[in-house]
This record gives structure tokens, C-alpha cells and sequence, in this order.
């Protein structure tokens, strides 16, 4: 039996092995069975409809988030055009099952690659643009890729949206919260499992030094454009199979939800989460989320509440008050975001009693 | 030959509107090298002011702009303060989405306390404004516009030049280690020149109310407009923007005249991918020289 790891109370690292180590400990092996365990057998055998249906609203963005984050939080190339490249997916997926017949299984990967391709068409700028330049190039991208949703009728069906029936696989109908669970959650483990491994490896590593200085990267020997274009197209890809998953999950798509507020939530959630973190990135998702449930509901209750029922549309627009404070509070008071918090935590259990 | 005036008319003082709003935008960048998401709440921020004080509270025209002007003034004075100066040193994408957090904080309040809906102010221009020249026809709120434009640019223009503030702000913009070594208060400028650039928000956006009525909704839309406005331009050239603001203006009705009316709210964005591609820092900006 090989030796037990357990916390120490400083960094003894001696060598890259243990650096690049996922888990440091075997804690963190067990926990996360145990968390796997609650995951895939405890919640969906017990939650009602309604928790498995923001479970699932959590798990879709999640896929897009981390893909958004390895764009921003390791390639350092802000990109606001995210929520259109989900459109895209949504939309890729959503044609492809409709009009070429083809199966979920396929379709998914598929919208991804798709949106893959699309993506890196739109980081080509990042050839010659750098900081707020390409921020706006991507915002130009989001506005044409929407524009392309409403107006080409022919395929994306306009403003009338697409229908999307045949979710299923091997036969099995995907019919309710329950079963589409599943598929959103063995994607979300793949996908975050595939992420945390990409960014250990040399690839990772070259992101990592282009997003810290990419003169000094292309020094180094490191084709950038062709690293940002990767960059480009994988995050692209996340985001084109969370759409995709969105699609044959609400069944009906229309080219609304894929505007301009959805890629800054996106940002939003990375940046909440933690820049250049995975777990941050799932965070972030689970706060952003559960903060428009939270706040949908107070303002539905208040609607269906006598007295406040005429105040309750007036009331409506302070949603997005609050949602843009805690943005706004977020970044003033804890710029590093929940997964700091998280290993703030950690490291005061792990040093107590002498933690500081 | 009279649509293509009667476009060319419309396109240029579009095109004088935008660049008016780029102005502020251009005056954060210049100075702080913020990219400011919230200048259409801004704007929002004074039309609305500007509502109250005159349909409210009933001052005087006159009165009632000076004093939008002034509260706008303090407006960008607390932004800084409260929010902006916390982030200094932070990374680009974190002072990004504050200001996105911003204009979401701003639009909720402005929707909660005002509504959706289009507002009016009371008619006040005087009839003499209104130009012909010829077969066209063009409004008096053009012709004020263009006057109170021309008045504010040829203002800053000697505020820049000549005051030691503006020495100030111009010595910031160019090097920000440099002027504060040689003493300059540099957070000083900063809240300066935000309190500025609220307050050439406040009066761009009093005259888009004029011109189109004052909904939330429009102005923070046209606040987007002014992206693509100052990226052509080269963010930091405010003549850039002025000039961008024409082409974009003239472009936008040219296409919705001529080509489709829909295309028209896409084709500054497809036009300003084009140009970037071929010059980077849009048409009069700084080129950065970057050292390993």
C-alpha cells in the first residue's frame, strides 16, 4: 500500500509532479467520490422537478463558463460575443436535428465543432487586436452573429424560433428534468475533467504565458495566433455544446435569449467565480443562477402578495439593480472572486489554530 | 437628388450626435484608460435630471441645464469615488464589468423610479432655428445641437490648451508615472475627468431626449453605439471621434435609405471589424509600443 497524503502546514513541493498534482491530498480523491456519489445517485433520486430544473440551468451555463474561462481567465483575450457562440450551438444543434435527422449523440458534439469553427472565424482579429480593441471586435461579433439569427430566415426560422422534438438516446425519450439530468451532468464532468487536465499541459502552460505577456511568449517560441485561434475555438466549443444541450432541453429556441446581457453574464460568472479557475467558473454559475431565481422569485411572490401586487411591476426593474451591486460589490471587495473564498476557507481550517 | 440631401443632412448630424456622446467617452479613456460600459445610463442619468428639473420643479430653461450640467458634474465625481478609485491597478476585464455592473445598477434605478415609457420635455427652441436651405429642411433641434456642440468642443478645446487643469489631465494621458513625478495629483484628475465626461454625457443625452424623447431603453442602446464610434476613431483621439461619428452617422442612414433598414443597426459594427483588420488602432489612435 502506497503512502497516505494528507494536508501539511506549508508548501513542501519538491518537484513539478507535485505541482501539477489535481488533488494534493487523498482528501480530496475521497471527497470527491463522495461528491460524484451525491451527484449522480443521492440529488436526482430525491429533488423535486423544480431543484433538478435549476441543477440543470446551473450545469448548462457551468459547461459555457468554464469553456469562457479558459478565453479569459488563462488566455487573458476578453471576449463578449460568448452568449452568441451558445446561440450558434443552440441553433447548429437545433438544425441539424430538425432538417438532417441526425441523432443527439452526434448532434451535440457537432454543434460544438460547429461552433468551434465560427468561433475561431471570429478570433481571427486576435491576430493584429489586443485588449479593449478586441473586446469590441468580439462585441461586433455578438452583434452580427444575433443579426444572422433573426434575419436568415431560411435555416434559423427568424424571430419564430426553431422546434426541437427528438431529444432521445438509444431510444430512450429525454422527456422530463430527471433524465435530461443526467446528460447535462456526465457532460459537465467530462467537459470540467477534460479542462482541468488541457490546462497541465504544455498547451495550458501556453496560454498561461500569453495571457501574461505574449511579445515575451513569442519569444519563447510559442505561435501565438495559432495558440489564441485554439484559444479561440475551444472555449467556442464549450459553449457551442452548452448551447446545444439548451436547445434540445427547452425544446423551443428563439434567437432572444442569446443577446448581449447573456455574454456579460457569462463574464459575470467567471469573474464572481475567480479568473483562471475551474471550480471558480462552476461557482460563479451556481451564484449568478441562483441569485436571478432568487430574485425572480421575490418578485413573483410579491405579485401573487395582495397588497404589494400593484408596487410588484415597478419593483421588477430593481432585479437588475441588485444583479448589477452584487456585481459591482463583488469586484470592489473580493476581485479574485468565490474560489478565492473557497481556499481561504481551506487554508483556515488546514493551519488552525494558527491561522491568520 | 432630394433623398440623397435630405440622407446626407440626417447622416451628419446623427453622425454629430455620436460624436458628441464619444466625447465623454473618450475624455475616461484618455485620462484613466477606462472603457466605460455605463455612458448610455449616463446619459439616461441627465435627460432625466433635466426632465425633472423642468416639468417638475418648473426652473427655467436656462437654469434647469445649468443645474443638470452641475448635478451630472457631481454624478461622475462620486462614480469615481465610490467605485472607480478602489480598481486602480486591477485587471482590464475587472474594471470592464464593473462599469457593466454599473450601467445595470443605473438602468434598474432609472427604470424603477421612471418607467419604460417614452417622456417628452416641454417645447423650447425657438422657431427661428429652423434652417431652409434651399429644398431641405433642417430642424431646430439640429441646428441648436450643432450650436451647443460646437460651443462645448471649442470649451474644451481651450480647457485642454490653456487651463492648468487640462495641462494636467493632457500630461496624465500621456504618461501617468511621468506627471506624477513631476507632482501632478493624478486620482485628482482622474475623478476630474469623469466628473467632465458625466457631465458631456448629461448634455448629449438631453439632446437626443429633444430629438427622439427620453426612454431608458433607447439611450443606453445608443450608449453601445459609441463603441464602435471611438474604436474607429483610435480611443484616445478626440478628433478620431468626431470624424468616426460622422462616418458611422452617415453610414447608418445611407444603409437604411438605400440598402435595408434592418442592416442599417449592423453595419457600423461590420464596417468596424473591416477597418480594424487593417489598422489596428482604429484611424487616429495611438499606437502602443510594447517592450518585453
Amino acid at each position: 500500500m502506497r503512502k497516505r497524503h494528507y494536508h501539511l502546514c506549508g508548501n513542501y513541493k519538491e518537484s513539478y509532479e507535485e505541482e501539477l498534482a489535481i488533488f494534493e491530498t487523498d482528501f480530496g480523491r475521497t471527497w470527491l467520490l463522495i461528491g460524484m456519489f451525491v451527484l449522480l445517485v443521492v440529488i436526482p433520486l430525491t429533488g423535486s422537478e423544480y431543484t433538478l430544473y435549476i441543477l440543470n440551468t446551473i450545469g448548462i451555463y457551468a459547461i459555457a463558463a468554464i469553456g469562457l474561462n479558459l478565453l479569459i481567465g488563462f488566455t487573458g483575450q476578453i471576449s463578449m460575443g460568448h452568449g452568441a457562440f451558445f446561440g450558434v450551438g443552440a441553433y447548429a444543434a437545433a438544425v441539424m436535428t430538425t432538417r438532417m435527422g441526425l441523432p443527439l449523440l452526434v448532434a451535440l458534439p457537432m454543434a460544438g465543432v460547429f461552433t468551434a469553427v465560427v468561433g475561431m472565424l471570429f478570433g481571427i482579429p486576435s491576430l493584429r487586436l489586443k485588449h479593449l480593441y478586441l473586446t469590441i471586435a468580439t462585441l461586433a461579433g455578438q452583434f452580427i452573429i444575433e443579426y444572422i439569427l433573426v434575419q436568415w430566415e431560411g435555416v434559423t426560422g427568424g424571430a419564430e424560433g426553431i422546434m426541437v422534438s427528438n431529444a432521445s438516446i438509444f431510444g430512450i425519450e429525454l422527456d422530463s428534468d430527471r433524465a435530461f439530468y443526467f446528460l447535462i451532468f456526465i457532460s459537465l464532468i467530462v467537459l470540467t475533467w477534460v479542462m482541468v487536465n488541457l490546462i497541465r499541459t504544455r498547451f495550458g502552460r501556453a496560454l498561461v504565458a500569453i495571457r501574461d505577456n505574449d511579445r515575451a511568449a513569442e519569444g519563447m517560441g510559442i505561435p501565438i495566433f495559432k495558440y489564441k485561434l485554439l484559444a479561440f475555438g475551444i472555449s467556442s466549443f464549450y459553449a457551442g455544446f452548452a448551447g446545444a444541450l439548451f436547445a434540445f432541453y427547452m425544446m423551443t429556441i428563439t434567437p432572444e435569449p442569446f443577446n448581449m446581457w447573456l455574454s456579460i453574464e457569462f463574464i459575470a460568472m467567471i469573474i464572481i467565480g475567480g479568473l483562471g479557475s475551474v471550480s471558480g467558473a462552476i461557482f460563479g454559475t451556481i451564484f449568478i443562477v441562483s441569485l436571478s431565481e432568487v430574485l425572480s422569485m421575490i418578485t413573483e411572490f410579491l405579485m401573487n402578495y395582495g397588497p404589494a401586487a400593484s408596487v410588484s411591476i415597478t419593483i421588477a426593474p430593481l432585479r437588475e439593480f441588485i444583479f448589477g451591486l452584487s456585481i459591482v460589490l463583488f469586484i470592489i471587495f473580493e476581485p479574485k472572486g468565490l474560489a478565492e473564498i473557497w481556499r481561504i476557507v481551506r487554508s483556515n481550517f488546514r493551519l488552525w489554530p494558527f491561522s491568520y | 437628388m432630394s433623398f440623397f440631401l435630405h440622407l446626407l443632412v440626417n447622416g451628419l448630424s446623427l453622425g454629430f450626435l455620436y460624436a458628441l456622446s464619444a466625447l465623454g467617452f473618450v475624455m475616461i479613456y484618455k485620462s484613466s484608460s477606462v472603457l466605460n460600459f455605463a455612458h448610455g445610463e449616463l446619459m439616461a442619468a441627465g435627460a432625466f435630471l433635466f426632465l425633472v428639473l423642468t416639468t417638475w420643479a418648473e426652473l427655467p430653461i436656462a437654469l434647469a441645464f445649468i443645474l443638470t450640467l452641475a448635478g451630472c458634474f457631481l454624478l461622475g465625481f462620486v462614480i469615481e469615488r465610490l467605485f472607480l478609485r478602489p480598481l486602480i491597478g486591477e485587471d482590464l476585464i475587472q474594471v470592464i464589468m464593473l462599469t457593466v455592473g454599473m450601467a445595470a445598477m443605473f438602468k434598474g434605478l432609472l427604470l424603477f423610479i421612471f418607467g419604460g415609457d417614452i417622456h417628452q420635455y416641454p417645447s423650447f427652441l425657438p422657431e427661428a432655428l429652423n434652417l431652409h436651405l434651399g429644398i431641405i429642411q433642417i430642424p431646430s433641434v439640429y441646428v441648436a445641437t450643432f450650436i451647443i456642440g460646437i460651443l462645448f468642443l471649442v470649451m474644451f478645446g481651450f480647457f485642454f490648451k490653456y487651463s492648468s487643469q487640462g495641462i494636467y489631465m493632457r500630461s496624465v494621458a500621456d504618461n501617468q508615472p511621468a506627471a506624477m513625478s513631476l507632482g501632478v495629483h493624478v486620482r485628482r484628475v482622474f475623478a476630474l475627468s469623469w466628473a467632465i465626461a458625466a457631465m458631456v454625457a448629461a448634455m448629449s443625452g438631453i439632446v437626443l431626449g429633444i430629438i427622439n424623447g427620453i426612454n431608458v431603453h433607447e439611450l443606453s442602446s445608443i450608449g453601445l453605439k459609441v463603441f464602435p464610434v471611438v474604436i474607429l476613431g483610435g480611443l484616445d483621439s478626440i478628433g478620431g471621434a468626431i470624424l468616426a461619428g460622422v462616418i458611422i452617422g452617415l453610414l447608418e442612414t445611407f444603409t437604411g435609405g438605400y440598402i435595408s433598414t434592418s442592416l442599417r443597426e449592423i453595419i457600423p459594427y461590420v464596417v468596424l471589424v473591416v477597418i480594424l483588420m487593417v489598422k489596428p488602432y482604429g484611424l487616429f489612435g495611438l499606437k502602443e509600443i510594447e517592450r518585453v
